[in-house]
């Protein structure tokens, strides 16, 4: 249970981080982070990097601002700076509502939201708030910058379209409208435990009813994603039981479901029904 | 290549002068390199919470922070609660509740309730009772420890 030995790199600029990446990611070099995944992997020695470049100490990386209508969350912002809401209209209370089903309390002051994306565990609760939230990624590397639409960032089991000498510089997602709607639900078995599945639904009441209905669900296939069949089953109607039935029962059928030695495709897809059920509901508790 | 690194850590006020691999873990520093055995390793990935130190005022998992990140920063282990023969409110809440049976996850219980108490003096019993569900106890039950720690907060909050 000890990780292997290598090479720790301590950058001070982003620039400097960059430029050690370039060199060491065709060595195996990885990016650290909060470590409470990486760590973990290190010890069990699933994983073993030559060089980290620990990006703790990288200035400006701890950004976390609203600028033009977005929020901007650095590299370095750790899964407790959402404990208390980071802005004051729907998007800073619905990541406060999700950030407390991530781990415990102890790994949410080291854990970074941009490691969670990188790392792209299914049951992510930071992947499934990017994807159905159509955050931007922005993928830094020496010389070059891009943003990546979270939809192409997941691309499969811990897989992602980061390239190994690109760092997940800052995550951004647009302000949710004033009186967006908003409800978040996860099964898991013990209470800190990974989702064995989630939903995440946001929408907006127009004229009494449903509309630009999101609904996402994570821990089920093997990237978190927008579910259209279940928003389509929202859009038009009034926000009520049958409703939310009808788009839990859409994103169950809608699903190709992950199956593990536990979880049968079947039992998946009760799940998803309730989830998402469940978080719809919670949306106008 | 992974060579030792000269670094300070500073436990409980004190200076540990040591030299560490880059892949020392936290845990591991303090207890083979400063001698301090009172923090605990159980499971060594994340889960147990045995290992639970406060940096720079965080309640953190050791064995998931390398000892070199550590360098310079303040930690307080469970060695650093009392005040010479004073127990700290937390540790005499423990004797008082029966919030301990073998006492090994004890040290990192402490670690974990003073540090977000410290942080949160006013955090609700909800919230209480899911941060306690970071740590696993395998005797006393979760029930005592769970007393303990609010009767703990209740002369904290008083104290303060
Ligand atoms: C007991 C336990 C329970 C947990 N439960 C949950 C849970 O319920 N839900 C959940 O979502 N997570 C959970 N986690 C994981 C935790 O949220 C991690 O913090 C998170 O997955 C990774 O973030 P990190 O900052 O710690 O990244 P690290 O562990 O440092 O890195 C993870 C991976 O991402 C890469 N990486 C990190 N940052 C960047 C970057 N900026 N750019 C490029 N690559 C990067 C690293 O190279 C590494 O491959 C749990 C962890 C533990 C130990
Ligand atoms: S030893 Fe660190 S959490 Fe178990
Ligand atoms: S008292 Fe024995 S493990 Fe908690």
């Amino acid at each position: 249970m000890k990780p292997a030995p290598f090479v720790r790199h301590t950058p001070r600029t982003l620039d400097e981080a960059l430029a050690i990446l370039a060199e060491v990611a065709p060595q195996d070099g990885r990016v650290l982070a909060g470590g409470q995944s990486l760590v973990p992997i290190m010890a069990f020695r699933m994983a073993r990097p030559a060089h980290l470049v620990d990006i703790n100490e990288v200035a400006g990386l701890d950004k976390l601002i609203v600028e033009n209508g977005m929020l901007i969350v650095g590299a370095r912002v750790r899964h407790g700076a959402f404990h208390k809401p980071v802005e004051p209209g729907p998007l800073g209370a619905l990541l406060a509502s999700v950030v407390h089903n991530i781990a415990h309390y102890p790994i949410r002051m080291r854990g970074t939201m941009c490691g969670s994306l990188a790392h792209a565990d299914p049951s992510s609760e930071w992947c499934l708030t990017a994807a159905t939230l159509d955050a931007e990624l922005v993928a830094r590397r020496k010389g070059g910058e891009r943003i990546i639409p979270a939809r192409d960032f997941f691309e499969g089991l811990m897989s992602t379209a980061l390239k190994e000498d690109e760092l997940l510089a800052e995550a951004r997602y647009m302000l949710l409208p004033a009186g967006t709607k908003f409800g978040f639900n996860e099964f898991s078995r013990r209470a800190g435990d990974f989702a064995m599945s989630a939903a995440l639904a946001t929408y907006r009441i127009v004229d009494g009813r449903i509309a630009d209905a999101r609904v996402g669900v994570g821990g089920a296939e093997a990237s978190p994603r927008r579910i259209p069949e279940a928003e389509a089953a929202l859009n038009g109607q009034m926000p009520g039981d049958a409703a939310f039935r009808a788009a839990a029962e859409a994103a169950s059928a809608a699903i190709d479901p992950l199956e593990d030695i536990q979880t049968t495709g079947e039992y998946r897809r009760d799940l998803v029904r309730a989830v998402v059920r469940r978080a719809l509901e919670a949306s106008v508790k | 290549m992974s060579e030792k690194t000269p670094i300070t850590l500073k436990i409980n006020g004190r200076d540990h002068k040591i030299a560490v691999e880059p892949r020392r873990t936290l845990a591991d520093a303090i207890r083979e390199d400063c001698g301090q055995t009172g923090t605990h390793i159980g499971c060594e990935h994340g889960v147990c919470g045995a290992c639970t130190v406060i940096v720079n005022g965080e309640p953190v998992r050791s064995c998931l922070m390398f000892a070199a990140q550590a360098d310079g920063k303040a930690i307080r282990t469970v060695e650093g609660l009392a005040k010479g023969n004073e127990l700290h409110p937390m540790q005499r809440a423990f004797m008082d509740h029966h919030g301990l049976q073998c006492g090994f996850c004890t040290p990192g219980f402490l670690m974990l309730a003073v540090g977000v108490l410290e942080r949160e003096p006013q955090i609700s019993d909800d919230d209480l009772l899911d941060v306690l569900s970071s740590n696993l106890c395998r005797c006393t039950g979760y029930q005592n420890i769970i007393k303990a720690v609010r009767a703990a907060a209740a002369e904290m909050r008083g104290a303060s």
